[in-house]
């Protein structure tokens, strides 16, 4: 079990990454007025066919062969449902994979999202070669990073895992944040869902 | 507010120390464990810890890295450190507040934590 819902997201994306995604998109949206936190992962990675994505959230089903184990899937999946909310799988060979997570916001039981912005610069350090799309949504207004967007400035020769640009991603994503949550208030502590 | 305009600073600042980085298989490999368990026991935090230290310390021949699980999810999280000619050594249990340590006296002095190891600790157990 995760303590954080941002924790889940690092680790079901992660089979996005072994799935041979190029680019994975990751949104979360707080709709207040229906008391509703969605996370979406979508990738274009291999897919999965129908039987596959009956067995995803089975813990007992894995593609790995080291284990018969996997527990990422399903723990997300418990997640949304202590919260009130359910877990999607939408998924086509050859295409990629759609994972959506529905939980109820003011729940009591939901666990809070926690460190998103830490859980991004984990995926793209992890995996420099694969674009990344976060955008998070909050009643309506949202803020977006585009690992392609950086890769253009960046140009041929710096690496987006190189420890200044994860810096200074980390630092983008944390500002941007606050001020989506806390508009005007620059200092604000932050707070998170 | 920061936007993309600084990452463009940011760029010509270091076109200039581009090439400093020394090729990885001469160097020392941090390695730490980022599947379900390593997760779920607190290696996110554990991870950016060494990726700042090393930074901090400009350890341009050390990198870190992520792998998946390795079999012993009760000891998570597990860090491990590969040096060219020498055996690898496990870290068990890892935290934040550890990383430091490990850093300065194995990673920059060459002599491993003996007591953060899965040694010391499969012998407490």
């Amino acid at each position: 079990m995760m303590q954080e819902l941002s924790l889940n997201v690092l680790d079901v994306a992660e089979n996005s990454v072994r799935a041979g995604a190029t680019l994975i998109e990751i949104t979360v949206e707080e709709d207040t007025a229906a008391d509703l936190l969605a996370i979406t992962i979508a990738d274009n990675g291999k897919g999965m066919t129908e039987e596959q994505v009956r067995q995803v959230t089975d813990p007992f089903f894995t593609t790995r062969t080291t284990r018969r184990v996997g527990l990422g899937v399903p723990f997300f999946k418990m997640a949304a449902e202590l919260s009130g909310g359910g877990l999607q799988i939408r998924s086509q060979p050859g295409k990629g994979t759609v994972v959506t997570a529905r939980f109820g916001l003011g729940s009591i039981d939901r666990m809070p999202l926690g460190d998103m912005e830490g859980t991004i610069r984990t995926l793209v350090q992890g995996s420099p070669g694969i674009d990344f799309v976060y955008t998070r949504r909050l009643d309506g207004r949202e803020l977006r990073m585009d690992t392609r967007e950086f890769r253009r400035v960046l140009g041929e020769g710096i690496p987006l895992d190189d420890p200044q640009v994860l810096g200074f991603l980390e630092e983008y994503l944390r500002e941007n944040t606050r001020e989506l949550l806390h508009p005007g208030t620059e200092t604000a502590e932050e707070e998170r869902a | 507010m920061k936007s993309l305009a600084e990452l463009q600073a940011l760029r010509e600042e270091m076109k200039n120390k581009i090439g400093i980085r020394h090729d990885s298989d001469t160097g020392i490999r941090i390695v730490v464990g980022m599947a379900t368990c390593g997760i779920a026991a607190g290696a996110r935090p554990v991870l950016a810890a060494f990726t700042d230290e090393v930074a901090k310390r400009g350890l341009t021949h050390v990198s870190v890295g992520q792998t998946g699980c390795i079999g012993i999810c009760q000891y998570e999280p597990v860090v491990e450190v590969y040096e060219p000619g020498k055996e690898k050594v496990t870290y068990v249990k890892v935290t934040p507040e550890m990383v430091p340590t490990i850093v300065s006296q194995h990673i920059v002095n060459g002599s491993p934590v003996t007591e953060y190891t899965i040694g010391a600790s499969g012998a407490k157990a």
